[in-house]
């Protein structure tokens, strides 16, 4: 067993089946996952699909779904090109009631020795959880950071 | 949160995690001067304030730096417009405190 390189937890007054729902839903996503559209039919196996601006920014596998307790898939970078080539890393998410709230944990492992997208991807996940938390309790995401193409997008779409 | 941090012992722990993630309360103890017990006990108040978490592997508990509730504070208080002017200030200082050692 390798030992998880990242573990994060955020409680979220919500319900497993909306959380689940955030996580598997591309026009959800696009709202916290810097402008990310995750697409996947969600089944053992399947691919899974992050577009962003019409291109591919990450894809990867589905390894487990269990919903509404437990998703999990590989991960691989596509949108840089020194990173395409490092092997698919691993996402899982766990979902678990408490309550008015769910705690989810959120786990990243499987990286190489050495890993570039493990440096390049350290500081996101806190942001991604944070706009996730905001979207499900107050239905509105973070607003991006100006200057960014990600807020001059979503300025085009507003 | 604040109670959890407002501790140097355990922002020392938080410390340690930064600099090496996912560690045993054994490796923990080992780098501190500090009781096994003492140590157990601020770890068990940072995973309360949800600043740390632990997980099981195999017989091991492994602990966790979990910085989303920090994240969270930061998103209420920082503006959009301040953040990039707040880390080159960062960048500044960090650059001048080096530059004098």
């Amino acid at each position: 067993m390798t030992k998880p390189s990242f573990v994060y937890v955020t409680y979220i007054r919500t319900s497993p089946e909306q959380l689940w729902q955030a996580l598997t839903d591309g026009s959800l996503t696009r709202q916290y996952w810097a402008g990310r559209r995750i697409e996947s039919d969600w089944t053992m196996g399947a691919p899974v699909t992050f577009w962003f601006d019409g291109k591919v920014s990450d894809s990867g596998k589905v390894l487990e779904c269990d919903p509404p307790r437990r998703l999990s898939y590989s991960f691989r970078v596509e949108f840089v090109e020194a990173l395409r080539s490092e092997p698919p890393s691993r996402v899982a998410f766990e979902i678990e009631k408490l309550d008015a709230q769910v705690k989810l944990t959120v786990t990243h492992d499987e990286f190489e020795p050495g890993s570039q997208v493990f440096a390049a991807i350290s500081g996101g996940w806190p942001v991604i959880l944070s706009g996730l938390k905001s979207l499900l309790e107050t239905g509105r995401a973070i607003e991006f950071p100006t200057g960014s193409c990600d807020a001059r997008r979503a300025k085009e779409e507003a | 949160m604040f109670k959890a941090l407002a501790d140097r012992s355990r922002r020392q722990l938080l410390d340690r995690l930064h600099q090496e993630n996912g560690q045993t309360l054994g490796e923990l103890c080992r780098r501190l001067e500090m009781t096994r017990q003492a140590v157990s006990k601020h770890l068990a108040i940072l995973e309360a304030a949800n600043l740390v978490v632990a997980v099981r592997r195999g017989r091991e508990k492994l602990h966790y730096l979990n910085p989303v509730p920090i994240h969270e504070i930061s998103e209420r208080w920082i503006g959009k417009y301040e953040r990039h002017r707040l880390q080159a200030l960062a960048a500044l200082k960090k650059g001048l405190e080096e530059e004098e050692r």
